[in-house]
């Protein structure tokens, strides 16, 4: 008698705790869904003015005689966050492995609280770094040196400063993954002869690829909202960039520059809504694109 | 298995000194180790066999430290020299561990693995490189519909199968294998026993086993260590109908367990 009471009762708790962890899943997906609700509304105004290839696909930004062309902010957008993941990624999942595989356990044991460090500056701070060293360094040495002419603020500079702002997410988490990888599944590659790269190179990476994916995804998902240090050293010039020296105007700092102030004209206010909307969309993108990259490996069953 | 002593030494280890951590762990062994036989490494846990198959594939080396001494000649070629080229030296001696360690590949990659970084690139020889190792394991006719799943997906007892498998893809002269079934069910222990039985003659095998009853169905010839020192080694009938050391006769009479 007690014993079936006990069942039942612990049958309840695990029936209680599977609907409570199901809270946090639909409370996100909730707040998911309203935000693209009221981005949605508020930026329906803008639709009525222009249709939606126009918006998405125009150069031409002139919000005074009302024209919105996106293009110029969705590929600003593009263009850095690109341009700061091509640098990030290498750098950092080699670092990690650096890290994580050579160092020394002293080496190791200064770096990590260095990264963690790193990855808690407000961006602020490396926006400023970027206009105090990174721009002056393209517009006197590495534009000229490509026989370009440039001011500094540009595609590269953003690029950049993302790049630094991204390494440390990226780099400790890859690290932690690497870690992760069981010894034996190293001795097991050592044993049949293998060097100590190929070991890593076929094995751990291989093993730890899943993880390391996440890193990306989690560094990259902050890189393109990230406004504050970008705005500071990326031009703000509404065009499409042609190349890495071009000012470029990426959707999170044509909001955070506007926002507020244009209330004036007539439909900014919506077209700065859509923009938002844009570039939830994006990211919504990238998350999806990479949880299938994610679901590819996984299925290989590394 | 009176054939013993009549073969040419594979392996000879002279005066081994070992120390990890300022402790002395192998206080000098010399011992040689027959051709084409099955030589099995017994004593109680702790006292230095691991260590031992250790240094023969120089794995002893990843740990930071270790202070190793002596000479261990395989043929002609002494493992423990500092110039020697430890990838052929895997190669040549190929190690089993304790639990099945599959690489994260499929069945072919992890079979193929070992050929693939030696410098085999032609596929034909891979492919059949593949189903000669996994039939000598008896593990063919198990898995060759999904040679391309992930060898995670595998049982226990098939995965330790399929690092055998891996370890003769490399077409090594020793096989170095470190309580090889102590992690499997009997069945798939008995698997593994007579398979090393069955190739036995083309393999110098060195087998650490805590199971003395393992000790006396496969082994030709054995070595008893005892707190890293040898004790005795010779025939395996001979040690043990006959032990000539008190300690080795406490040790099967299972004193000491
Ligand atoms: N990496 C290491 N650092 C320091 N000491 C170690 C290390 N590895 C092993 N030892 C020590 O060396 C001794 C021999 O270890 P070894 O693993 O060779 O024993 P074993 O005979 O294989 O034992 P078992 O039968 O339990 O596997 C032990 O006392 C162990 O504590
Ligand atoms: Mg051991």
């Amino acid at each position: 008698m007690v014993r079936q009471k006990g069942i039942i009762s612990r049958r309840y708790r695990d029936l209680i705790a599977e609907r409570a962890v199901l809270i946090p899943a639909i409370l996100v997906s909730v707040i998911l869904i309203a935000m693209v609700i009221v981005f949605l509304d508020k930026a329906s105004p803008i639709f009525i003015t222009q249709p939606i290839t126009t918006l998405l696909f125009s150069s031409s930004w002139h919000p005074l005689s009302g024209q919105f062309g996106f293009f110029p902010f969705i590929s600003g957008t593009v263009w850095v966050t690109l341009l700061a993941m091509g640098i990030t990624i290498p750098i950092s999942i080699l670092s990690a492995v650096y890290l994580a595989e050579y160092a020394h356990r002293r080496v190791r044991g200064v770096a990590q609280p260095l990264i963690d460090l790193l990855a808690g500056i407000p961006s602020v701070v490396f926006g400023l770094f970027g206009i105090l060293l990174i721009v002056p360094l393209i517009k006197e040495q590495i534009a000229p040196l490509a026989g370009v002419n440039s001011s500094g603020y540009c595609v590269l500079a953003g690029g950049l400063v993302l790049a630094i702002m991204v390494f440390p997410i990226v780099i400790s988490i890859s690290y932690e993954v690497i870690r992760a990888v069981p010894t034996e599944m190293r001795e097991a590659a050592l044993a049949l002869g293998a060097t100590r790269w190929e070991t890593v190179k076929f094995v751990v990476l291989r093993k730890a690829l899943t993880g390391i994916i996440a890193a990306i995804i989690l560094g990259f998902s902050r890189a393109f909202g990230e406004t504050m240090a970008v705005l500071m050293v990326v031009g703000n010039v509404p065009i499409v960039p042609q190349s890495v020296f071009d000012p470029a105007y990426p959707i999170p700092a044509l909001i955070a520059n506007n926002y507020g102030e244009m209330m004036s004209i007539p439909a900014y206010d919506s077209a700065l809504m859509f923009a938002a909307l844009i570039l939830f969309v994006i990211v919504v993108a990238f998350n999806i694109l990479a949880r299938i990259v994610l679901v590819r490996v996984y299925r290989k069953g590394v | 298995m009176d054939a013993t002593e009549s073969v040419a030494p594979e392996i000879r280890v002279r005066d081994l000194h070992v120390i990890l951590e300022k402790r002395e762990i192998l206080k000098g062994i010399s011992v040689e180790i027959p051709k084409n036989r099955i030589t099995a490494i017994i004593g109680p846990s702790g006292c230095g066999k691991s260590t031992l198959l250790r240094c023969i594939n120089r794995m002893i080396d990843l740990v930071e430290g270790a202070s190793v001494t002596g000479e261990v000649l395989i043929g002609n070629v002494d493992a423990l020299s500092p110039g020697i080229e430890l990838t052929e030296l895997r190669r040549r001696v190929g190690m089993i561990s304790q639990t099945p360690n599959p690489l994260p590949m499929s069945i072919f990659d992890n079979i193929a693995f070992g050929p693939r970084i030696h410098g085999e690139r032609d596929s034909k020889t891979l492919d059949a490189t593949v189903s000669r190792c996994l039939k000598t394991v008896g593990l063919w006719n198990e898995v060759h519909e999904r040679l391309y799943d992930p060898a995670a997906k595998l049982s226990i007892g098939q995965q330790q199968r399929l690092c055998l498998a891996r370890a003769l893809a490399m077409e090594p002269e020793v096989l170095l294998c470190d309580e090889i079934t102590s992690a499997l069910d009997p069945i798939s222990a008995k698997h593994i026993e007579s398979e090393l039985l069955a190739i036995k003659n083309e393999y110098t095998i060195i087998f650490v086993t805590h199971i003395l009853r393992q000790a006396r169905r496969i082994a030709d010839h054995v070595i008893f260590l005892y707190l890293g020192e040898l004790v005795e080694s010779g025939p395996a009938a001979e040690i043990f109908s006959s032990p000539k050391d008190p300690r080795t006769k406490e040790y099967l009479e299972g004193v000491f367990g």
